[in-house]
């Protein structure tokens, strides 16, 4: 049996089997957000039929937000994954990339209305390079003071920070006008037949998007393989022991913080450019939770398991709402007079918790996991104390 | 036989620490285990004590079968140990880490009597009684941990290295205190690399080498073995 | 920065500070203890204290006692108040207990790693989260007035309420009693041995399992006395009323050392000094970013925290 699956590791397939397997699946990523492709993505279940897709919100809505998450969970697998630093902030490096793009591209930016620092709104491909290069000023900043801390220390201090640029966002005479926010964001370049290509349809977005995450899966890949990477995996598994070796720990972990800011303020950029408005109620901690709880559920240390668990956090909740569609469940109970709401679009989120607890408790490795971190967590297993 | 150990084999990870490994104690003896670094001789105090699993093999103690047994029930039915590194808990004083050894027991007044007892067999901790464990030397923790160890009253006490990281003269200290508890009724599984202290202090003794018991005997005649001479007493 | 305001309101400023600080020491203190035993971020404690909170309200409810009604009579309204302590209390240990039974035993069991605990963790705090949100139809409840706004005594410019008196008074009370528990009874040294060395605190005897369902149980009891001042205090609770306390109170944790009782406490009354102080000088706005500001610097220069990781492993 495991022996059948090892030979089925898509790694283990002859090379031209492994290409047209990945361009096929290219292909599929693509065709997805298409009402006439995804329509007929379901499973049927006696009388009912369960869509894959998704119908409370538009699927190409949701895949985009699936895309962004997938992006935020790749700088921060390379964070916590690669590098082992605990980051809970890690939403704050979005909100920098995403502000840079708005302030730089909208009209009513007060860098343009107040300030006069600018002379007219700067073209969306032009401010995303600023916004990708102060994240990563932003993840250095934060990093040099703070990566001398160690595990826990370091999750609240980025915390901490993510709800500082939160509360700094919220301050409505600011420059970044609170809760008011900054509307009519740059799109994208590029127009197909006279229309512009990119407005407020979420499908290329979503097409963009997929193409910066291949990018961006390449670029990480070949530096998780490089010297680097070894680096990185030193000091997750013994930082003392990696210093002792002459890594220069420190370094390294700044480099990574760096490189997953960047990341996560290129996913800032793109979301803003969709989104076309932004203000600071997008930034709150509960997305940095979900995106940690993405690339951990995924599993840590490994670009498919980001993938994958930067998916799945949006992709169930959402899913649970159409779910609930199908089988006519009742949205409200009436118990002794009170009504409670009990549709699945409420509980999706009390759902998916469930679905993390049961996800790590048999496999805490989370689901798609470096192979190397799920032999350490095997032999793990066995090593429990008699009777624990 | 109080203690019996019937084939073991224990897994650290993917590396196996115990090839078979099978050992008896009898009532009121005093055993020694003796072997090179990384031997396993501490790996079988903790598969005795429960703090690692086996994965194969049973542990009867007493004529019941422990290997399932929970730790903490473990030192219920009479297993005491002084861990390897003594694991005296630092942020306690000597007097809590004492209380500490006599935690599953409820009759105040032997424990009362017995704490007497250890400060007779260890004047030195009564003196420290009011200090924080981590601030005291060496050779005072080793003190406090065979001297918590036997406030839980064990039928069988485990030593773990009692002698490591001792000067000379304490070395021989320690181990006149060992015989006196033996004496006192108290079975005893001494590990130990002295292996000339151990070996002149106990009824029998085993020998292992990477995982597994290359020799057995009564303690002066092992002391005597030619090869045993050569390997662990730096003599031909 | 406003210096005039901050001097002319200091006295109602620290007594504000301390009856905020006395709430968040409170619910700091699970936060620590779990984390001196267990060596994790209990993340779900924030529910834990927010259940509390409802359950306080359930019991002024069976008092007849809503947002509505009049205040009751002293006698009356400190009876509703015991009786919301007992109950809140109960009731959050109770949900701290299940939490570890449910989502922390069983990766134990596994000896899976810490980073899977936070997400089970997260996954706790979410599902209570959302089935309160779900029960409560997401709508803040107010409280009933319960103690008289009046102050007690007035002494230039110290003035202070019987809801503050209270707080601190019972606070304190808790802190003593859980740090003569911690100390002195034959279960707290069974915490601190678990804390400061598990593999010998099981060569002792220690039942590790049980340790750990008491560090819950204790913290629950903790966070739901919190939340019963915390529903006085703001005069009312929402299914989310947990997030940013706990948050706070984690903060408070850390600031004072985590995994150290007294440290917890001192951190609690700091930072509900700190974020009084703040407001004060630089605008309510800006004071959960000071909070946060002195948190990150304090671990600048103490990077454990002011009194150091003393209930866990200490650092001989």
């Amino acid at each position: 049996m495991s022996a059948l699956r090892e030979r089925l590791r898509i790694s283990n397939l002859p090379k031209p089997a492994r290409y047209s397997l990945g361009a096929l699946g290219l292909v599929f990523l693509f065709l997805l957000p298409n009402k006439w492709f995804y329509e007929y993505l379901g499973i049927p279940l006696g009388f009912a039929y369960i869509p894959l897709y998704t119908t409370k919100n538009d699927m190409a809505s949701v895949l985009f937000i699936c895309t962004w998450i997938i992006l935020l969970s790749l700088g921060l697998n390379v964070v916590v994954g690669y590098a082992g630093l605990l980051d809970l902030g890690f939403f704050g490096f979005f909100a920098v990339g995403a502000y840079v793009v708005a302030l730089l591209t909208s009209p009513e930016s007060k860098l343009l209305t107040e300030y006069n620092w600018l002379e007219s709104p700067w073209p969306w491909l032009v401010a995303v390079p600023i916004g990708i290069a102060l994240s990563l000023l932003a993840g250095v900043l934060l990093g040099w003071p703070t990566l001398r801390l160690r595990g826990d220390y370091l999750a609240i201090v980025t915390l901490g920070f993510a709800e500082m640029i939160r509360i700094v966002a919220k301050q409505q005479d600011w420059i970044l006008n609170g809760d008011r926010g900054i509307p009519e964001v740059g799109h994208p370049p590029g127009s197909v037949g006279g229309e512009p290509l990119f407005s407020f349809d979420a499908k290329p977005y979503y097409w963009l998007a997929l193409c910066v995450i291949i990018l961006a899966v390449f670029l990480i890949r070949n530096l998780v393989r490089s010297r680097v990477g070894r680096a990185w995996v030193a000091i997750r598994e013994d930082e003392d022991a990696a210093e002792l070796m002459g890594v220069p720990t420190f370094r390294f972990k700044l480099w990574a913080f760096a490189i997953g800011a960047a990341v996560g303020g290129l996913s800032g950029t793109l979301w803003a450019g969709q989104a076309n408005f932004v203000n600071s109620t997008t930034f709150s901690l509960e997305n940095s939770i979900l995106v940690l709880s993405a690339v951990l559920l995924g599993g840590a240390g490994n670009i498919a398991g980001a993938i994958l668990g930067g998916f799945l956090v949006i992709y169930i909740p959402e899913w649970l709402r159409s779910v609930g569609d199908v089988f006519g469940l009742p949205e409200t109970v009436t118990v002794g007079g009170s009504t409670y709401d009990i549709s699945p679009t409420s509980l999706r989120f009390a759902i998916f918790g469930i679905v993390l607890i049961v996800v790590m408790i048999f496999r805490p490795q989370g689901l798609w996991p470096n192979r190397r971190r799920a032999a350490e967590i095997q032999h793990r297993k066995k090593e429990v104390a008699v009777g624990e | 036989m109080l203690l019996e150990i019937d084939n073991i084999t224990l897994l650290y990870g993917r590396i196996q620490a115990l090839h078979g490994v099978s050992l008896n104690v009898g009532q009121g003896e005093v055993v020694a285990l003796i072997g090179a670094n990384g031997a396993g001789k501490t790996t079988i105090m903790r598969a005795i004590s429960g703090i690692r699993p086996v994965a194969s093999g049973k542990i009867t103690f007493n004529g019941e079968d422990i290997t399932k047994v929970r730790a903490d029930l473990r030192v219920i039915r009479g297993i005491s140990q002084s861990p390897e590194g003594r694991g005296v808990f630092p942020g306690m004083t000597v007097q809590e880490n004492l209380d500490m050894g006599a935690y599953t027991r409820r009759d105040t007044k032997e424990i009362a009597a017995d704490l007497e007892r250890v400060y007779g067999l260890f004047p030195r901790l009564k003196e420290r009684r009011k200090q924080a464990g981590g601030t005291m030397s060496g050779g005072e923790q080793q003190m406090l941990a065979v001297g918590r160890a036997l406030m839980s009253r064990p039928k069988l006490l485990l030593l773990d290295e009692p002698s490591m990281g001792l000067a000379p003269l304490l070395i021989q200290q320690i181990f006149e205190i060992i015989t006196e508890i033996s004496k006192q009724g108290t079975t005893i599984l001494v590990v130990e690399q002295n292996a000339q202290q151990a070996l002149s202090r106990a009824d029998r003794a085993y020998v292992m080498e990477t995982g597994r018991i290359v020799k057995e005997g009564n303690g002066p005649a092992l002391l005597d073995d030619p090869a045993v001479r050569e390997a662990y007493l730096g003599a031909a | 920065m406003n210096i005039g305001e901050l001097l002319r309101s200091f006295p109602e400023l620290t007594v504000t500070g301390v009856t905020q600080g006395a709430i968040y020491a409170l619910v700091a203190l699970g936060y620590t203890l779990v984390y001196g035993v267990l060596r994790l971020i209990n993340f779900a404690h924030s529910e834990v204290f927010m259940v509390g909170t409802f359950a306080a309200l359930f019991t002024w409810g069976l008092f007849g006692l809503d947002s509505n009604t009049e205040r009751p009579s002293i006698g009356v309204a400190l009876l509703a108040i015991l009786a919301a302590i007992v109950v809140a209390a109960v009731t959050s240990a109770a949900v701290a207990l299940l939490i570890e039974v449910t989502a922390y035993r069983p990766l134990r069991h596994r000896n899976a790693p810490p980073l899977a605990f936070l997400i089970t963790a997260i996954g706790a705090s979410f599902v209570l989260m959302e089935v309160a949100g779900s029960l409560t139809v997401r709508r803040p409840f107010g409280v009933p007035a319960l103690l008289p706004s009046k102050p007690l005594f007035d002494i230039g410019g110290w003035a202070v309420t019987p809801t503050q008196v209270t707080t601190v008074v019972v606070a304190i009370a808790m802190l003593v009693g859980l740090d003569y528990f911690v100390q002195k009874t034959r279960a707290g040294r069974g915490i601190r041995a678990v804390a400061q060395d598990p593999n010998t605190a099981a060569l002792m005897g220690v039942n590790k399992s049980r340790v750990i369902a008491l560090v819950f149980i204790l913290g629950g009891l903790m966070a739901g006395v919190a939340a019963v001042f915390n529903d006085i205090k703001t005069g009312s609770t929402k299914f989310n009323v947990g997030f940013l306390l706990g948050l706070k109170a984690f903060s408070a944790a850390v600031l004072g050392g985590i995994g150290n009782l007294r440290g917890a406490a001192l951190g609690g009354l700091l930072l509900g000094l700190i974020e009084n102080y703040a407001s004060a000088l630089f605008g309510s706005n800006w004071r959960d970013f000071v909070a946060f500001v002195a948190l990150i610097a304090l671990l600048m220069f103490r990077p454990t925290g002011l009194l150091g990781e003393s209930l866990g492993r200490a650092r001989a």
